[in-house]
Parts: structure tokens; sequence; C-alpha cells
């Protein structure tokens, strides 16, 4: 399965950051027990303090990889991985890590605002609180909020419900939720895709600011808003495998943004990114 | 216009006088009486919906007149005793003195102390076949096989409790009375049938209702809310009795207060292995009563003020189960308020 690739599929990492932040090297991931490979073979070097952001048509299993950068597939069973994921040259799958560890380093952002049913304040302090946060908690609320731009409009109301904002406040109640928890990283599926247009904006404003703190990976439908936020973008694709039944995710191309977009090296990328398909 | 034209067109405010029909079709209200509905079709939905009407009612009638034949024939009782009925443990049918303390007392400490054992177990048994711990397989087993524990008859349990759990569990109550003794409530030596044992029988009565019950209501916690807990880097049990756990509460109270229920009026499995005695003892190794065991037993050869102190028992049971049933409610309102 691994060897059976079509060759202008391959991958053509253009990243020369000596600072990596996340490698995958050779990663396929499977779901069902092995029974459906939802992504294959995919190399890549995600840099430190940048913003990379994947793109691709449904199905070709961009969200599949971002969640296996925080071992977040641990969840679903049958789910394997194969090849390594490297965090500043620490394999995250070996056998000594504890994927409760790499998901507070590797924090996450989710498709759907999430907050967790308790009080604004609480759904910031649950998650440092229980990562062992020995210092000012109500300091740590007010920085989070003001990093994810949210303080000003919940400052008031921090002992109210988070299901009391708007779709848009709760999707930055969930950023400053997994900032208060001090990452390294922060991966976010698609943050906006249940949002208005200005909701997007705010929460893309809030991404310029964090990347000055933190490393971030984002899954996006929107082809403007990977030009707007990211340094870097892979396009993922579906392909055929010669011995494989049904279509596989690749990735087709990964590479600075603006050449992504506008000189990119493989036709599927220019047809995808010129709204040929997808 | 008819009782049921009003019925049928009243919400929509389209309303239609069928004795003047117009011949043109000149305005959008005559394109809408076109569609009126033969009158067989009509009499058919009037007549269901009276009926359901009727049964629905029934329901309510039946409830108010068990209750209030209860509360008739447990009047003569009600004046001879009073509520000392409830305070004294003196059940004499040749005295005519009845007190029902003793069965009180069995009715709630066997239901709430079985409560006790089967909460913890059947919430972690359902958080173990919820959260993924082992593979979906074997949670489907295990799964049917508490509901299947469900489906055993109680009179079966009974026969199991007094022939098989009781006399293996006798060493276990021994040394019980030996170590703990010196506690009124392991006081008296077992000897066989008691409360204890009928604990226990209770307990395997009510853990497949609170396993399912509980079951039900985590695996309704949204995937979102697990996400959220473990990309936080929460752990396992972080995840499990921080986050999901309270977010199932109000579902896990209705269950365990609905198995409250069940255990307080429980009466054949209860009957066989309680060893039904009226002599009042604290000790749960010593034989007792419960309300339900007790007018199990003795409405057979009961005249009389019998018939009517059994009745009395029977109203405070109908009362302890009302009682249970509100404070479900209000237990489960609360617990959602605060979490939803």
């Amino acid at each position: 399965m691994n060897t059976s690739m079509n060759p202008s599929s391959r991958p053509q990492s253009t990243n020369h950051n000596p600072e990596t932040c996340l490698s995958l090297q050779n990663v396929s991931i499977s779901y069902g027990n092995g029974k459906n490979v939802a992504v294959n073979n995919v190399f890549m070097e995600i840099p430190k303090g940048k913003v990379t952001a994947f793109i691709g048509p449904s199905g070709c299993g961009k969200s599949t990889v971002l969640r296996a950068l925080n071992r977040m597939n641990d969840l679903i069973e049958g789910c394997g991985l194969k090849g390594r994921v490297l965090f500043d040259g620490q394999d995250l799958y070996d056998k000594r890590v504890d994927p409760v560890e790499v998901r507070r380093r590797i924090g996450m952002v989710f498709q759907k605002p999430n907050p967790f049913p308790k009080s604004i304040y609480e759904n910031i302090a649950f998650g440092a609180r229980i990562n062992g946060y020995q210092g000012d908690m109500d300091e740590l609320v007010e920085s989070s909020l003001r990093k994810a731009a949210l303080w000003d409009e919940a400052k008031d109301k921090l002992k109210e419900s988070g299901f009391s904002l708007s779709g848009g406040q709760q999707q930055r109640l969930c950023i400053a939720r997994t900032i208060a928890v001090e990452p390294e990283v922060i991966l976010m599926d698609e943050p906006c895709s249940a949002l208005d247009p200005i909701s997007t904006l705010k929460i893309e404003e809030t991404m310029h600011e964090l990347k000055k703190t933190f490393t971030i990976v984002i899954v996006t439908h929107n082809m403007q808003q990977a030009t707007r936020v990211s340094d870097l973008t892979g396009f993922f694709n579906v392909t055929d495998l010669v011995d494989y039944e049904g279509k596989v995710g690749c990735l087709e191309e990964f590479g600075e943004t603006e050449r992504i977009f506008n000189s990119p090296a493989q036709q599927a990328t220019q047809d995808y990114v010129s709204g040929r398909f997808g | 216009m008819n009782g049921y034209q009003r019925f049928f067109h009243g919400s929509t405010k389209v309303c239609i006088d069928v004795g003047a029909l117009p011949m043109s079709l000149d305005t959008k209200a005559d394109l809408f009486r076109l569609r009126l509905r033969p009158w067989t079709e009509k009499i058919t939905d009037q007549s269901f919906r009276l009926l359901a009407t009727v049964l629905a009612s029934l329901v309510g009638l039946i409830l108010a007149a068990i209750l209030l034949t209860v509360l008739a024939g447990s009047r003569t009782a009600m004046a001879t005793f009073g509520l000392g009925f409830l305070t004294t443990s003196n059940w004499n049918p040749v005295t005519n003195e009845y007190g029902a303390f003793t069965a009180i007392y069995g009715t709630l400490a066997t239901s709430l102390l079985s409560l006790l054992i089967a909460v913890p177990l059947g919430v972690g048994t359902a958080i173990f076949l919820t959260e993924n711990f082992i593979p979906s397989k074997a949670r489907q087993i295990i799964g049917m096989m508490v509901e299947l524990l469900a489906a055993i008859p109680s009179v079966v349990l009974g026969l199991w409790a007094i022939f098989v759990m009781e006399p293996f569990l006798r060493p276990l109550l021994n040394s019980l009375h030996a170590t703990l003794g010196w506690l009124p409530f392991f006081s008296t030596e077992p000897e066989g049938p008691g409360i204890a044992p009928a604990i226990l029988i209770l307990v395997v009565m009510i853990l497949p209702i609170i396993t399912a019950i509980a079951r039900d209501s985590l695996s309704q916690v949204p995937t979102e809310l697990r996400q959220a807990a473990y990309g936080i880097g929460t752990s396992r049990w972080g995840a499990i009795f921080q986050v999901i756990l309270p977010a199932a509460i109000s579902g896990i109270a209705g269950g365990v207060m609905l198995s409250l229920g069940r255990a307080m009026g429980e009466t054949m499995a209860v009957t066989m292995i309680i060893g039904n005695s009226n002599n009042f003892s604290l000790s749960l190794l010593a034989p007792g009563n419960t309300i339900a065991s007790m007018l199990a037993n003795q409405f057979g050869e009961a005249d009389g003020s019998q018939v009517s102190s059994l009745m009395y028992a029977a109203f405070v049971l109908m009362l302890l189960t009302l009682v249970v049933n509100v404070l479900a409610q209000w237990v489960v309102r609360r617990l959602s308020l605060r979490y939803t």
C-alpha cells in the first residue's frame, strides 16, 4: 500500500525553514482497523511561529492529518497511523509518550464552537486548573480572553454560561480556553465554518496576534481565508491507488502560501485554487 | 360554523362557512375551500379525538380512584391509631393493635441501602460501557446482558436468593456480625432470611435500570464536549468526572429516582427473602419487613381492622413513592438547569 503511489502526487516540500515544529514523515492514516485508508504517505515540515493552512476538497484527509498532530485520532476506535510525527524531534506516537500531555502542548479548536456547560470564567479556568496551574486565576482568565479578543465583550459577564455568547464569541472563548493551558501549537479545524463573515474576520485578526506566540495549523475550506491568514499552505487532494479500491487522500503540494496560490507546481493545485474544481 | 369546522380551521385563521359555499372561485379564500374533506373523514377524526381524550383522562381517574378507595379503606385504622401508626412497631391481630414502624423502617432501609450499593455500581458500569475502554463488540455483549438481567422475573430472583445467594453470603454476614457486631446495625446473628439479603437482591433488580438509563444519558453527551475536554489535555479521569458525568447528571438522577421507586415497591423477591418479621430490630442481619412484603403476606387472612391497617400501610407506601417522584422531578430540574 505504501509503495504503490501515483508518482505525480509525490509531495514537494519547498519549505527550507530550519526551525521545524512538527514534522510528518511518511504518515499514512487509516480507519476501521486498516480497512479504509484516509490519507497516504504524507511528508511535511511545519515551521515554528508560522500559520500553516491545509486546503483541499472534502474527503482528502486534511482534518485527519490535523487530528493526528495531537493524537486526537486516538479517541476514534480502529484508527491507525503509520510513519512518524515528530514534534521538536520527539516522536509523538512513541510508546512512552502520554497522549494527554501531547494534547496539552498541542491544543485544538474545533469546527463547531464547543464551550463547556459552565460559566465563561470556568471554561477557561477548568483546563488551567486540570493542568496544575498555580498562579493567579483571575489574571490568567483576563489575559487569555484578551489574547482571544473577547475580553471587552465578556468582562462584565464572566459568571454567565458560556452558551450565553454568540457563535463567534463562543469560538473565541474556545480559543481562549485553548490558550489558557499554554500550549506551543494550536490546531484549528475549520474554526470559522459555522460563523458569519464578521465573526470570521475577528477570529482571523485574533490569529494574526496569536502567531506571535504560537505555531498555528489551520484546516480551511475557504481559500481566501488561507491566503489571508497563512504563511504556508498544504494542498491535499484525493487520488486513486494502484492496488486499492476507492479514493485516498494525499498531500499534493506544500509551500509558501503565495507560491501555492500564484504559481503552483502541480496542475491539480492550479485547478483547485483557481476554483476549477472542489 | 359548526364545532369541528372551527376545530380544523380555527388555528389557520381560515374560517369557512360550509352552508354558504359560493359557486364562483374568484378569491384566494375560495381556492382554499376546494379541499374541504368529506364528512366521513371528519367524523372519524372527531371520534378518534374523543376516544383518545376519554382514554387519557381515564388514567388520571383510575389513579384518583385507587388513592381514594385506599384512603377510605384505611379510615378506621387512621381514626384508631392516628399518626402513632407510623411510629409504633406493635403488630398484633389478636389484640387488634397495629403499628407499621417495622415495615416503614424495612422499606426505607432496604430501598435506600440498595440504592447506595447499586448507584456506584450501575453508573460505573455505564461509564465503562460508553467510554471506549474495551472494543465495541464486547461493550454490546455486556450491555445486552445488563438488559437481560432486568428481564428475570422477580419470583425467580427470590427463589435464587433464598436457596443460593443467602447460603453463599452467610459466612460474609457472619464475619460482619463478628467484627462490627458492636454497631446496632449488625448486632444480631444472621440466621437466614433478613434485611441484608433483601437489600442485595434489590441491588440485583435495580442495577440494570440504573445502568441502562445512565448509559443512555452518557451516550447522549455530545461528542464535541468530549473532544473539548480531551483537546485541552484533560486526562480520562478528568474528562469523565468533570465534564461527561456532570453533563449527563440529570438523566442519571432520573434513573436513580426511578429505581428508588422500584425498590420501595418491590414485593415478591423481598417477601421471599426478608423473613417477614414484625418484631422491630435495627439490625440489618435480622429478619424484617417492608410495607410491600407485609401486604403480600397478610391480605389473605386479614379482616376488620387488620384490613384497614393494611390499607393505611398501603397509603403510606403510596405517599412515600409519590414524595420520591416529586423529589426526583425537582432534583432533575435543578441539575439540568445547572448543566445545560
